[in-house]
């Protein structure tokens, strides 16, 4: 399984916290062909999840469209220093990742 | 550049039980490209801009207005074009963001929860110049939507 795919900073700033987020993926589209005109075959990112204390607040859907080596950033209403965001992903090929921090 | 992505699959491809199980023939690439279960693979494997987001949001018809959608007017690389779309309701369950002239114009959804704000930003490719929309339905099942046009030099699908 992969490791320590995700860079992640969350802040929270007057009631909303703002989660920044970079992905180490290759986002393959399996359209692409190799120098020998092989298909190079599609890995890429599915899902993308967070949760703030333990709670789902945002759940991503992704396709091959999404550039590689993802940037990912959304917004949650609330939270405070100190609370946990963990954000997960899982690719097509059954491969997840996932992290946890604490938001400042 | 390629050295790295070749050096990457073959690692992971050696390394996972399910490549393995994948280059034997059992499991159809089908069953492969469904790892997570809630992913809808139906939208995201159309063609068609407008059955996509009928799979997606219900209807292929959203009243415009109520989105912000944030782009470049010009795209230099389609590869890597950022986009940001947000909403001013304070009822939305989704956004999505369909790139009308790609092979599959269903690019992402985004489902918020429990506080999640509507709003997203990442980066997404583009194939050619094109327009990209990014829709938002609200808990009662109305859909909004902006546009934009995005004119790219050098496309990001190809190979």
């Amino acid at each position: 399984m992969p490791s320590n795919t995700i860079r992640i900073r969350a802040q929270v700033n007057s009631g909303t916290t703002e989660v920044k987020s970079l992905i180490k993926h290759p986002m393959e589209t399996g359209l692409r062909k190799n120098k020998a005109g092989k298909t190079i075959p599609a890995h890429f990112i599915e899902q993308v999840t967070a949760e703030l204390n333990g709670t789902q607040v945002m759940l991503a859907n992704w396709s091959i469209g999404i550039s590689k080596n993802p940037f990912l950033s959304f917004k949650v209403k609330g939270g405070k220093a100190g609370d946990t965001l963990k954000l997960s992903w899982a690719d097509n090929k059954g491969e997840t990742d996932s992290i946890e921090t604490k938001l400042s | 550049m390629n050295n790295t992505r070749r050096v990457f699959l073959k690692g992971t491809l050696t390394a996972s039980a399910l490549g393995v199980a994948a280059g034997a023939g059992l499991l159809t690439p089908r069953s492969v490209l469904a790892a997570t279960s809630s992913w809808p693979k139906g939208a995201f494997q159309s063609t068609d801009f407008k059955e996509a987001m009928k799979q997606i949001d219900g209807s292929d018809s959203a009243e415009s207005g109520h989105v912000t959608l944030r782009a470049p007017d010009i795209a230099e690389n389609g590869a890597v074009v950022p986009v940001t779309m947000s909403s001013d309701l304070d009822n939305v369950v989704s956004l999505t963001l369909f790139a009308k002239g790609n092979p599959y114009p269903l690019n992402s959804s985004y489902t918020f929860s429990n506080g999640g704000l509507p709003y997203a930003s990442s980066r997404i490719k583009l194939s050619k110049t094109m327009e990209v929309m990014a829709v938002a339905r609200t808990a009662d099942g109305k859909l909004y939507s902006a546009s934009k046009q995005v004119k790219v030099t050098i496309g990001g699908c190809g190979g």
